[in-house]
């Protein structure tokens, strides 16, 4: 697929993030095998399967918490080894977690902040710049649409819909250019699922590019312009928007399911011999 | 042609962008509910509260509390576990224990003791060899934690039980006793004395110069949880470690530089009590390392991590002192102490507790 000369939607033929064959292996067992992937900017790209396809590992290893066995990753087409989660954040790329995690005690400019605080003085004397993280908390998080925001309140305070809006807000300030989303696993009400989806639209919007990382395809195929199908940590399928429509689209996932529960049991029957 | 998305927003028709997160609260809440908000946001309120509560009433029962003669007391019972607690009050933020500093204490002042008389060394070369030993302690303590991701609580009981053994065993063997003096001697002890030792007389009360080192460990802690980036990274570490790991905290590293930091309160502490008493004494006991930890809880650090301060702790040996002293000068029988205590405690956890819940409410979806 790296060879296909597609061109987005807004005209850009270079990745800004691409995977060329990546191997991840936990122990002898590979937990997403030869995977190959491009985010291009202004374009959203969906993987969908089912749990334990490997999408938890594929979102690990672009925010930087997990190193390929094997493979390339390229920024901008350039190698690149993300060998700790700051270097993916150098590198542009941001992660909206499954979990949204949160401190919940800490206050909302200090988990805005979290990893990457603003400093004044110099070492030993070198400490926060609270004044400016509170100023930029508030502007950052009104710019995302949660206006009036009490930077030094808890976070415990925030609602669902606003710790994404956080981890959104944090990824724009920071000036990342990959926005990669782990759709929240949390039970969340439908205008809450809307709003997550609106997000991914407006991050594209922006001008970056997006992975969104979900299970179902219903939602997938409302913002997706690409689509990668993952099963048993191998891509079954990588279609984009004009290939399929929705009703397609929920039966490759259903398939590629069984394709992956075929190619175990093969497996497993090869390796009982 | 831009692909057809139900969700494409039209043109932005103010500053930010369309369609993030909820709309605003339609109402900001109560000013009174902020102020409480506020003020038990504070961990180390309770303590405070506490202190007054208890001054008042010890004073009530006997004046001499009030005095100056009281206060140097009050504050010299305070002083080492303040140090102490300061300590272990940021650990516990970073959601870990430390049950070892008591004993790292005894044997770095051991340590020191024993490289000055039985080798010869002067004051200062031995006391700096006793703080690589506290630190090395300290480092094994983190290593171990953050290596094998076992319970710090558990690693810290074996380190204790560890020390306890060989300080008592080291100091029979060596010193032929478990008491080494005769320190008074020794090269640097004048200059040692004046660090470590040093007293002032106001009124009828002797200040020690333990409180100046108990007030310098409460400001540099307090400085470095709240106006630095690795005073962040503590809280994160305890309040949600995986989110912090995430985002590129890095917790090991804090883990490991708080467990050296509760290793070199621990030698500070031994070494005031070894200058003041020109020797030191080894006692198989479990309790001072107990104490710290329930002073930084009176001080509203809570056990779980990721809340507290070290100006509470600090609060918490205030109280701690305040009651011991109180009870004696009030001529109680002093074994009402312990008792005391821990209804301070329960007291301190069940305050804790409902500051938590109020903080950590589950946001409704």
């Amino acid at each position: 697929m790296s060879t296909a000369a597609h061109l987005s939607a807004h005209g850009s033929p270079r990745p800004v993030l691409e995977l060329r064959g990546v191997t991840v292996r936990f122990g002898s067992v590979p937990a997403l095998s030869r995977v190959s992937l491009a985010l291009r900017a202004g374009e959203v790209v969906c993987v969908l399967g089912e749990n334990g396809s490997g999408k938890s590992t594929l979102v690990a290893v672009l925010s930087g918490l997990q190193q390929p066995a094997e493979g390339e990753l390229l920024v901008d087409g350039r190698p690149e080894r993300f060998r700790s989660p700051q270097r993916a954040r150098a590198c542009g790329i941001a992660t909206v977690w499954q979990d949204l995690a949160i401190a919940p005690l800490m206050s909302v400019w200090r988990n805005f902040f979290l990893g990457a605080e603003p400093t004044r003085g110099v070492w030993p004397f070198r400490r926060l710049d609270v004044g400016r993280a509170e100023e930029i908390t508030t502007r950052a998080m009104a710019r995302v649409g949660v206006p009036g925001l009490d930077p030094g309140q808890a976070a415990s305070a925030l609602q669902a819909g606003e710790r994404q809006s956080l981890a959104i807000a944090r990824a724009l300030h920071f000036g990342a250019r990959v926005l990669v989303i782990d759709e929240p696993t949390a039970p969340m009400t439908v205008a809450q699922r809307a709003l997550v989806l609106q997000s991914v639209v407006a991050a594209r919007d922006a001008g970056l590019a997006v992975l969104f990382v979900t299970h179902s395809p219903q939602h997938a195929h409302l913002v997706g312009d690409r689509f990668l199908l993952l099963g048993g940590g191998r891509v079954a399928g990588d279609l984009t928007r004009e290939d399929v429509d929705v009703h397609d689209l929920t039966r490759l996932v259903a398939g590629g399911d069984e394709l992956s529960r075929l190619s175990d049991s093969l497996r497993a029957a090869e390796h009982d011999r | 042609m831009p692909p057809l998305h139900p969700f494409s927003a039209a043109p932005p028709t103010s500053e930010r962008l369309p369609g993030f997160g909820p709309a605003a609260p339609a109402a900001p809440r109560s000013a009174g509910r902020r102020v409480l908000d506020r003020l038990l946001a504070r961990p180390g309120v309770g303590a405070l509260f506490g202190v007054l509560v208890l001054a008042v009433f010890f004073g009530l029962q006997a004046p001499e509390l009030i005095s100056s003669g009281g206060l140097a007391t009050v504050l010299d019972i305070a002083a080492p576990l303040g140090i102490g607690g300061v300590a272990v009050a940021l650990l516990l933020v970073a959601g870990q224990f430390d049950l070892s500093i008591g004993v790292v204490a005894v044997g770095s002042s051991l340590v020191t003791a024993l490289l000055v008389t039985q080798l010869g060394l002067g004051i200062w070369p031995a006391l700096l060899a006793s703080l690589l030993a506290a630190l090395l302690v300290g480092a094994a303590n983190g290593l171990l934690v953050v290596t094998t991701g076992l319970p710090s609580f558990l690693v810290t009981l074996a380190t204790f039980l560890v020390l306890q053994g060989a300080s008592l065993a080291g100091a029979a063997a060596i010193a032929g006793s478990s008491r080494v003096t005769g320190l008074a001697n020794a090269p640097g002890w004048e200059s040692a004395l004046a660090v470590f030792g040093a007293t002032a007389q106001l009124g009828d009360g002797r200040f020690r110069i333990s409180l100046l080192w108990w007030a310098l460990a409460t400001l540099l802690t307090t400085w470095l949880l709240w106006r630095t980036r690795f005073g962040n990274a503590v809280f994160a570490s305890g309040g949600a470690s995986r989110a912090a790991q995430e985002l590129g905290v890095p917790v090991a590293r804090t883990t490991v530089l708080l467990f050296l930091g509760t290793a070199a309160a621990g030698w500070l502490i031994g070494t005031l009590a070894l200058v003041r008493l020109g020797g030191v004494q080894v006692d198989p006991a479990l309790g001072t390392e107990i104490e710290f930890i329930v002073v930084a809880v009176i001080g509203g650090c809570l056990l779980t991590g990721g809340y507290g301060s070290t100006v509470g702790a600090a609060l918490g040996a205030l109280l701690y002192a305040v009651a011991r002293e109180g009870i004696s000068l009030a001529d109680w029988d002093p074994r009402w102490f312990q008792a005391f205590l821990g209804l301070l405690l329960l007291v301190a956890l069940l305050v804790n507790g409902v500051v938590r819940r109020r903080l950590r409410t589950v946001p409704r979806s």
